[in-house]
């Protein structure tokens, strides 16, 4: 056995070798790391601790820098972390901080080896399972080990105490009522003039007043002592960070931190410093006017630094001003411009967040004509940055800024055009949405969608699918605002559509299918009315419509102008170019086309049957026919018309549910069912395909060519509906004409000189920040359909809730009960009042603490005594359930007043002096 | 707190990788890859700052300084200062420099373990506990001087001699420009 071993450490590679190997590459990478490996895993299982952690050192490596896994080696590791020697105990602990974690089946066993290195008197084997500990202590680790780490943190050596109060948050973390135990001692550490301590402690503070700042108020004398007397800038920056924590929380306490900040500001020589005050200000303490303009004073000297970091950190606290006063940002204003062309992707997004949030319904037109002109210029990365804060500020609160939704509508159309586009998603959204909310604006959407569908170009970019997706749903949807149906039909119907995924081309046959039924409709039953519905007449009609009479009484009674005429031979031609676009899509493989077109298809045979016999001789036959033709063109074109409207998702719950419908009883197995079924992200409209909408209609399209008078009854039962539920429904029968003498979106002269100089840029904001009336607003802002509750931006409800109650929970216990000591008449001035306090604090600290170790003590040396399994289990629940029972208190606690939360204590321990009624204390007013 | 430290060279080669939460080394290796991915189409002279959201998650920054054929990068969430960890990167350089004299990338391939201990002397658990790299360097030198078996001390002597005879194919790291 010895003869092996002995071999294998003479003759074993050692990382420098392996490294070498590796460098030299003469087999390959992955086979020369396999090779290792699998001598690794031979050498691993070594007796000799030498070779061992040799072994596991390499091992630690290529799972480090080549990323493989090392989990097979966790008890290894344990082995070697029991060697005497100092260098295998640091190879072990490296190991296991790499590969350790909380289901790690042998990280119970470790937790001997832990408390004996950190009782050991060697500083560095204690500072490494410090280390150890804080990356990967988990409850059971975090609550044994808890005296060791109590008693470090008063050691002596600063080397090791620094890092005791390091680990103590992963400790108060997993386990929070070893708070309890040490966090008297943690705050005595605040007191400590060694810098390194007192930095230590201060970054523990600081993490844990990011997560619950409320608890740590009545430390606040402390951190002011820190903050006024720190010569360390890392210090003062943490000191900060607490601070802009603690600040909004209570408005005394601001008052009074407020002045030192400035102080810092004015002095202070580092950057970071600076740049913490800074942020400090701006985010706590912006009601302090003259804080803020010390701030944004620095804030302009940032700006025009010639460091790039410092730019992109003065404007992102501009950032963090602009929320608050915005007068900021237009002070700076020309910085902020120039830096849209600045090299930096960073300075170029920050700004253009500035850019945005000078946005207003004033100048939305020209910042946006000039942003999109940036956008054509620059990368496609930033190009999309720019057009999505662009789509996403003008649809803000549902199109707040907008009053022109013209100018807007060509604008999201100019967007897509843009070569580097990739926000069709986005684009596409707002067009239906658009669609769906604003009447007025209707006839210009389906311009502009017709000007999208027109051009053969974009279909071939991916990018646009979706916009085009909702430009042919726009103008099927709406196309009795159209020029020239028949040219939409031929846009929709082009050869290139081939080139669009399947879900799309679904939505361009839907919208054909539609746009096809209106040109029917305009010709054949319109035109027929003219004469009178009466069956009798509709025969002449269509003779007079097939000469060119019929075109006059077309646009006569179409309220938009048709420029193109619909006659009888337009209409055969239509038919034979929908047969022909859509006879291969018969065999589409996907099911939802070819359903499409097959419908489609099937209408059109109908129809053609029947207006091409119409033109026949038999009079009494083709009169009948042709009132058939007309009948279902009617109903198909009524089932078409019923206008869509946004819902709200809220609308299903509106509905009363009607007497002797027991839903629960019946439907109760629906909610396991649909358990798995992701809801829409609330607060938006549930869009989804558009063609989901259609869905029904098409379905009653079936019906209606086999049926019609079913569907007759299914469009009266909708009637009835819609009585009904008016509510529900988008009011409907308002004129849809709009007057052509709109005024132009832009001002001709506004866009002549739009250079997309940033020059300019400043100068229209300069112009657009004074509120003054547009011309263009003259007319009043359309009506916007908004659906109450939904439409409304989601509010952020959701309090910030602080992850560990308990942690926080244990920690107000022991500082508010500690303050309830405190003589009110000491409270007069600030030094010697938190001395005072202190002292007092200290004394319960110590007894507390005390009984708690011993306490402690106790329970953990019961059970290094018995080792049977039953009995930790049982401890272990027993703990368990203090634990929960603890933490339920603690809930409650922290929810109640405070006042209640201390008379549960003064209930608990009546020993104590009756509480304050204050809890924060007064020491710095 | 600090998430994670992280040297690559300009190539994508991870030379030291320490996260400070437990990470399976796929998705360390996933994130390396996504730091690495920006980094290098990121220009000269312009600010040290990546948007690490989308890699990291929510609440993290990153920094990263460019030293020759080497990126140090540290992530961080929003309880730390930027300029503040721009100096820390500073002050580790710095003590590498002091460590190796004039460190260049292969002083960091060949000491593995070496370099893993000056970083833990200055982060602790995500926490920053010194910033002073003499004082590093001295708790680095006490620290080798209970480790090294005269065993060790000889392989480590002969190791020396290859890499100073192998280092002149590379750049040299110079901090005090």
């Amino acid at each position: 056995m010895s003869g092996p071993s002995l071999m294998d450490s003479l003759f074993q590679r050692t990382l420098e070798d392996l490294i070498k190997g590796l460098r030299q590459q003469l087999i390959g990478e992955q086979a020369f790391i396999s090779k290792a490996l699998e001598e690794i895993r031979k050498e691993i299982k070594s007796t000799d601790l030498s070779t061992k952690s040799t072994a596991l050192l390499k091992l630690c490596y290529l799972s480090n820098l080549h990323f493989h896994d090392m989990s097979f080696a966790a008890f290894h590791a344990l082995e070697v972390l029991s060697s005497p020697r100092f260098s295998h105990k640091k190879i072990a602990y490296h190991a296991i901080s790499l590969s350790f974690h909380d289901s790690t089946p042998v990280l119970l066993l470790i937790t001997n080896h832990l408390r004996k290195d950190l009782t050991s008197t060697n500083e560095f084997e204690v500072s490494l399972s410090l280390q150890c500990l804080s990356r990967i202590a988990n409850v059971d680790l975090a609550r044994d080990l808890t005296p060791e780490v109590f008693t470090l943190l008063s050691s002596n050596k600063l080397y090791v105490r620094k890092r005791a109060v390091a680990v103590v948050l992963r400790v108060f973390e997993k386990y929070p009522d070893s708070v309890r135990v040490c966090f008297k001692r943690l705050v005595e550490n605040l007191e400590n003039y060694d810098p390194q301590i007192l930095s230590a402690v201060v970054g523990v503070f600081s993490e844990l007043a990011c997560k619950d700042p409320r608890s740590y108020l009545p430390l606040a004398p402390e951190f002011y002592k820190i903050l006024v007397d720190s010569k360390s800038n890392w210090i003062s920056i943490k000191v900060l960070k607490i601070f802009a924590k603690l600040a909004p929380l209570e408005p005394r306490l601001a008052n009074r931190v407020v002045e030192p900040i400035c102080d810092i500001m004015r002095k202070t020589g580092a950057k970071s410093l600076l740049f913490e005050c800074v942020r400090t200000v701006v985010t706590s303490f912006s009601e302090y006017e003259s804080a803020v303009r010390l701030a944004v004073g620095k804030i302009r000297e940032f700006l025009v630094d010639e460091d790039p970091n410092l730019k992109y950190l003065g404007l992102h606290a501009l950032s963090i001003v602009a929320s608050k006063h915005l007068w900021v940002v237009s002070e700076n204003k020309e910085v902020v411009i120039k830096s849209l062309s600045d090299l930096d992707p960073n300075i170029k997004i920050e700004s253009l967040r500035l850019v945005m949030a000078m946005v207003s319904e004033h100048n939305v037109a020209e910042i946006s004509k000039v942003l999109v002109n940036y956008a054509l210029k620059s990368d496609p990365l930033f190009c999309n940055e720019i057009l999505g804060s662009i789509l996403s500020t003008c649809s803000r609160n549902v199109y707040e800024i907008i009053v022109d939704f013209d100018w807007y509508v060509s604008l999201l159309g100019e967007m897509s055009r843009i070569p580097h586009c990739q926000m069709g998603e986005e684009i596409e959204n707002q067009l239906i949405d658009i669609g769906l909310r604003v009447k007025d604006v209707r006839p210009e959407l389906v311009r502009v969608a017709r000007d999208l569908l027109i051009d053969p170009a974009l279909l071939g970019n991916s990018f646009l699918h979706r916009v085009l997706s909702a430009a042919a749903w726009v103008s099927g949807e709406y196309v009795e605002f159209s020029r020239n149906p028949l040219e939409l039909m031929e846009a929709l119907l082009q050869p290139r559509t081939s080139l669009l995924p399947p879900s799309i081309m679904a939505i361009y046959i839907q919208s054909a299918f539609k746009v096809l039924v209106f040109c029917l409709h305009t010709c054949f039953v319109r035109g027929g009315s003219t004469a009178g519905v009466s069956a009798s007449a509709s025969y002449e009609s269509f003779d007079d419509l097939s000469v060119e009479n019929g075109v006059d009484s077309t646009v006569a009674h179409g309220q938009t102008c048709t420029s193109a005429p619909i006659t009888n031979e337009s209409i055969v031609n239509l038919l034979k170019l929908v047969e022909l676009a859509l006879s291969p899509l018969l065999g589409s493989h996907d099911v939802e086309v070819q359903e499409r077109a097959r419908n489609l298809l099937g209408f059109v045979d109908l129809i053609k049957l029947e207006a091409l016999s119409s033109s026949g001789q038999e009079e009494n036959d083709s009169e009948r026919k042709g009132v058939e033709a007309t009948k279902i063109i009617r109903l198909v074109h009524d089932a078409f018309s019923k206008e869509l409207g946004p819902v709200s998702l809220s609308a299903q719950g509106k509905v009363p549910v009607p007497d002797g419908l027991t839903l629960n009883e019946n439907l109760g197995d629906l909610e396991t069912i649909c358990g798995d079924i992701e809801l829409p992200s609330s607060n938006t409209f549930s869009f989804g395909y558009p063609c989901e909408e259609k869905d029904v209609s098409s379905i009653s399209n079936l019906q209606i060519k086999e049926d019609s008078g079913q569907s007759n009854e299914s469009t009266s039962l909708l009637a009835e509906h819609r009585k009904r539920h008016g509510l529900y429904y988008l009011p409907s029968g308002k004129s849809e004409v709009i007057s052509n003498d709109y005024p132009p979106a832009n001002d001709p002269a506004l866009q002549g000189d739009n250079n997309d100089n940033a020059g300019d840029l400043v100068k229209l904001t300069a112009e657009s920040l004074v509120p003054k009336r547009k011309p263009n607003h003259s007319k009043p802002r359309p009506v916007v359909v908004k659906l109450d509750e939904t439409d409304e931006k989601p509010v952020a409800v959701k309090q910030p809730e602080s992850r560990d109650d308990s942690v926080s929970g244990a920690v107000r216990d022991i500082l508010f009960s500690s303050e309830d000591i405190l003589p009110t008449s000491s409270r007069s001035n600030l030094p010697n009042s938190s001395r005072k306090g202190k002292e007092k604090q200290h004394m319960i600290t110590q007894v507390e603490s005390k009984e708690n170790v011993v306490d402690d003590g106790n329970s953990s040396s019961r059970r290094r005594k018995d080792h049977s399994h039953g009995k930790e289990r049982r401890h272990r629940k027993k703990n368990a359930e203090e634990r929960n029972e603890t933490h339920r208190k603690e809930k409650e606690s922290s929810s109640n007043h405070p006042r209640r939360h201390k008379s549960r204590q003064r209930a608990e321990e009546p020993l104590k002096v009756p509480p304050q009624t204050s809890v924060i204390p007064d020491f710095l007013l | 707190m600090i998430k994670a430290v992280m040297v690559m060279n300009t190539q994508g080669k991870s030379r030291l990788a320490k996260f400070y939460e437990y990470l399976s080394v796929e998705k360390q290796q996933e994130l390396i890859r996504g730091v690495f991915s920006v980094l290098c189409s990121r220009a000269e002279n312009v600010s040290n700052f990546i948007d690490a959201e989308s890699i990291f998650g929510l609440d993290s920054r990153l920094v990263y300084k460019h030293f020759a054929t080497l990126y140090f990068v540290f992530v961080f969430d929003s309880s730390e200062n930027e300029l503040a960890m721009l100096d820390l990167i500073q002050v580790f350089v710095e003590t590498l420099d002091k460590c190796f004299q004039n460190v260049c990338e292969l002083d960091i391939v060949f000491n593995y373990s070496k370099i893993h201990t000056i970083l833990d002397e200055m982060v602790f658990g995500g926490q920053v506990v010194e910033t002073s790299s003499s004082e590093i360097m001295k708790a680095v030198e006490e620290i080798s001087k209970c480790f090294l078996s005269p065993f060790l001390l000889s392989c480590v002597k002969m190791h020396v001699d290859d890499v100073r005879f192998s280092t002149f194919a590379l750049f040299l790291i110079r901090i005090n420009r």
